[in-house]
């Protein structure tokens, strides 16, 4: 059995995305992919994997963590992570970063370097700053669309989970199906990798819904929800950060496997199809014994896999492009 | 119809060197919430009412490790956490970061109930409470002195405490063999609080409060507030841990206790049996659990959990030891 990998950019990509912005973030899929399989292929451990992964997708301001965060209702960066290490149990996680360039780093310093699990706001920032990572001025992770998106959804007055393009006038007349308040979703990446000794990790990273409440911690930094890794499966979810907390999703997919015996497609398609709401969910997994799953119940989902053997694909809604 | 039946716990983790006296109070207060659970039981009161109620109670006494008489983080400042959990829909609310609300457990409901959210932390979560027009006080409130003294010694072993209860100039020359997060038990005690209920409808529900570790950096998060291993209620039971934070978060324990009883098919006590004997690793921690039957059950695998149980057909006990 060799290694194998799945991330993914977000659940919830409207059927009726443009060309123009589909290319950039297949593109950008397909090269966080070829990251990590050449991090794999050069033996790299799955925790290392997956931290480098996220962190290139936090870098790429198409999807919505680091770079490219959606916004809170003051208009402001909050963005959280969290990374398992599937061999330990191993966790690290952090929220309400407003300077750190790198979440998912931190939130791994924060696992390696604190007698603690989780560091949030104002005490996470100080942590930054002590450890000396990368951290620039809120701004630098602000994008147009991302204002653009805060303007809408504060006239639509709602929450979004974020959306992959601004709402035209004509959203009605979209395929995709709404979330309950009419939003679709997106947002969040995310990835999990297993080398060839069965050696699981797990890491995502967001910057949460646009136009949330200040101070809103999402599924994303929850250990068992967003972000879950054991010798049995590692898993990132995306999606409605309350439907994931709430159904523990990402634990749900390993407990499945753990107390019914299920496969890891088996385990993952129960938690997606059965047991959390349509158009809420998406998420990607590996087993230990290589398997990949990557189930959603939203109209797409941005996502790339690949296995030692060769195989590799990049997708967004039910045609993988196989590469 | 099984009848209700309700648990509370005030922490897991017990220096076997505790004076009695402090021993005693401590099991007044928890027989004085059982006391407040059981009646609002009995007037039909709904479970996730019930947990709120008992939480309060147990986070107004300065006894325990939250609300009043929380520990302090290493600025010598409380910052408490909290959750609770509705099992008939999973519904559920938490809120970490919390420095001048009286009553953590309430604003948890309210994000559960009143915000588009599941969990508000630090600012943001101050700025819902005051729109909420919750109490709020000083953060000097919930300061206590015998916690000052706490974290003066903490900070003199350097080290993270989790709590103690016992005044700082009687523990010097206390001996113990009992160890806790590498710390002998004689300056490591969590007393993290919470209740666990299923109402005479059979709907189960859990919170759990806190101030966390002594000496904790500022930001720290534990596994009170996070849904799944602090807390956890669903249609067949309602969970609340206390112990190690680590280890709870690792292992999802709440979660863990209904998994095995969903996905296993075992009965309260056996999920509650396996969970702590499996789940726990080098951890140590404990919990508190009811059933939609109107079972109750609690476990714990290291030195002592305050608890309190009762069940409508009269059981009732509170206690600290095995």
């Amino acid at each position: 059995m060799g290694w194998a990998i799945a991330l993914h950019g977000g659940a919830g990509v409207p059927y009726s995305l443009p060309p123009e912005r589909r290319q950039p973030r297949e593109e950008a899929l397909r090269h966080c992919l070829q990251i990590g399989i050449k991090a794999l292929n050069s033996k790299m451990t799955p925790l290392d994997v997956v931290e480098l992964v996220v962190r290139e997708l936090e870098n790429i301001p198409h999807f919505n963590a680091g770079r490219g965060s959606v916004l809170t209702n003051k208009g402001t960066i909050e963005m959280e992570a969290s990374i398992m290490d599937g061999n330990t149990m191993k966790c690290g996680a952090v929220s309400g970063l407003t300077t750190v360039v790198n979440a998912v780093s931190l939130a791994r310093l924060v696992m390696e370097n604190t007698p603690h699990i989780y560091l949030a706001f104002d005490g996470a920032e100080e942590f930054a700053r002590q450890q000396g990572v990368e951290t620039v001025d809120s701004s630098h992770f602000i994008t147009e669309e991302n204002i653009e998106r805060l303007n809408q959804a504060k006239e639509a007055n709602r929450v979004q989970i974020d959306y992959t393009q601004p709402i035209y006038n004509d959203t009605k007349s979209e395929t995709e199906t709404p979330f309950a308040n009419g939003d679709s979703q997106t947002g969040t990446v995310g990835c999990v990798a297993v080398d060839s000794n069965g050696n699981l990790a797990s890491a995502t990273s967001t910057g949460g819904l646009v136009n949330k409440m200040v101070g809103r911690i999402g599924d994303t930094s929850v250990i068992g929800a967003g972000t879950y890794a054991n010798e049995l499966c590692a898993v990132s979810a995306t999606g409605v950060g309350e439907v994931i907390i709430r159904g523990t999703v990402a634990r749900d997919v390993a407990a499945l496997m753990e107390f019914k015996g299920l496969s890891l497609k088996e385990a993952a398609n129960i938690v997606i199809h059965e047991r959390t709401p349509k158009g809420t969910v998406g998420l990607v997994a590996v087993s230990a014994a290589g398997d990949i799953a990557m189930p959603y119940n939203t109209p797409g989902m941005f996502r790339a896999s690949a296995t030692e053997d060769g195989y590799s694909e990049v997708a967004i809604w039910s045609e993988p492009i196989i590469e | 119809m099984a009848g209700w039946a309700i648990a509370v716990h005030g922490g897991a983790g017990v220096d076997p060197n505790l004076p009695p006296q402090r021993q005693e109070e401590a099991k007044q207060l928890l027989t004085h919430c059982l006391n407040l659970g059981i009646s609002a039981l009995r007037s039909g009161a709904s479970a996730v009412d019930v947990v709120e109620l008992v939480v309060r109670q147990l986070e107004t006494d300065p006894i325990f490790n939250s609300g009043r008489g929380s520990a302090l983080t290493a600025k010598g400042t409380v910052e408490m956490e909290a959750s609770i959990m509705d099992g008939t829909k999973r519904r559920c609310g938490a809120v970490s970061g919390v420095s001048t609300v009286k009553n953590p457990v309430s604003l948890a409901r309210l994000v559960m109930e009143k915000s588009p959210h599941s969990y508000l932390a630090f600012a943001g979560a101050e700025e819902f409470a005051r729109q909420q027009g919750v109490e709020v006080v000083d953060n000097e409130y919930f300061i206590t002195p015998d916690n000052v003294g706490m974290l003066k010694l903490a900070k003199e072993a350097n080290t993270i405490m989790f709590d103690y209860r016992i005044p700082t100039e009687k523990c010097a020359g206390l001996e113990s063999p009992v160890k806790m997060n590498g710390l002998p038990i004689s300056v490591y005690a969590p007393e993290t609080v919470g209740c666990v209920v299923v109402d005479s409808e059979g709907r189960c529900a859990a919170a759990t409060s806190t101030g966390g570790l002594m000496n904790k950096m500022s930001g720290r998060i534990g596994d009170s507030p996070l849904i799944g291993a602090g807390t956890y209620a669903c249609e067949v039971c309602g969970v609340s841990c206390t112990g190690e934070g680590e280890a709870i978060i690792r292992g999802t324990l709440a979660r863990e206790v209904a998994a095995v009883m969903e996905y296993k098919d075992l009965g309260l006590q056996e999920a509650v049996d396996f969970v702590i004997k499996h789940r726990l690793d080098e951890g140590f921690a404990g919990l508190i659990a009811v059933s939609n039957k109107g079972e109750v059950a609690y476990g714990f695998n290291c030195n002592g959990m305050f608890r309190g149980c009762a069940t409508e057909n009269g059981f009732m006990e509170v206690g600290i030891w095995e």
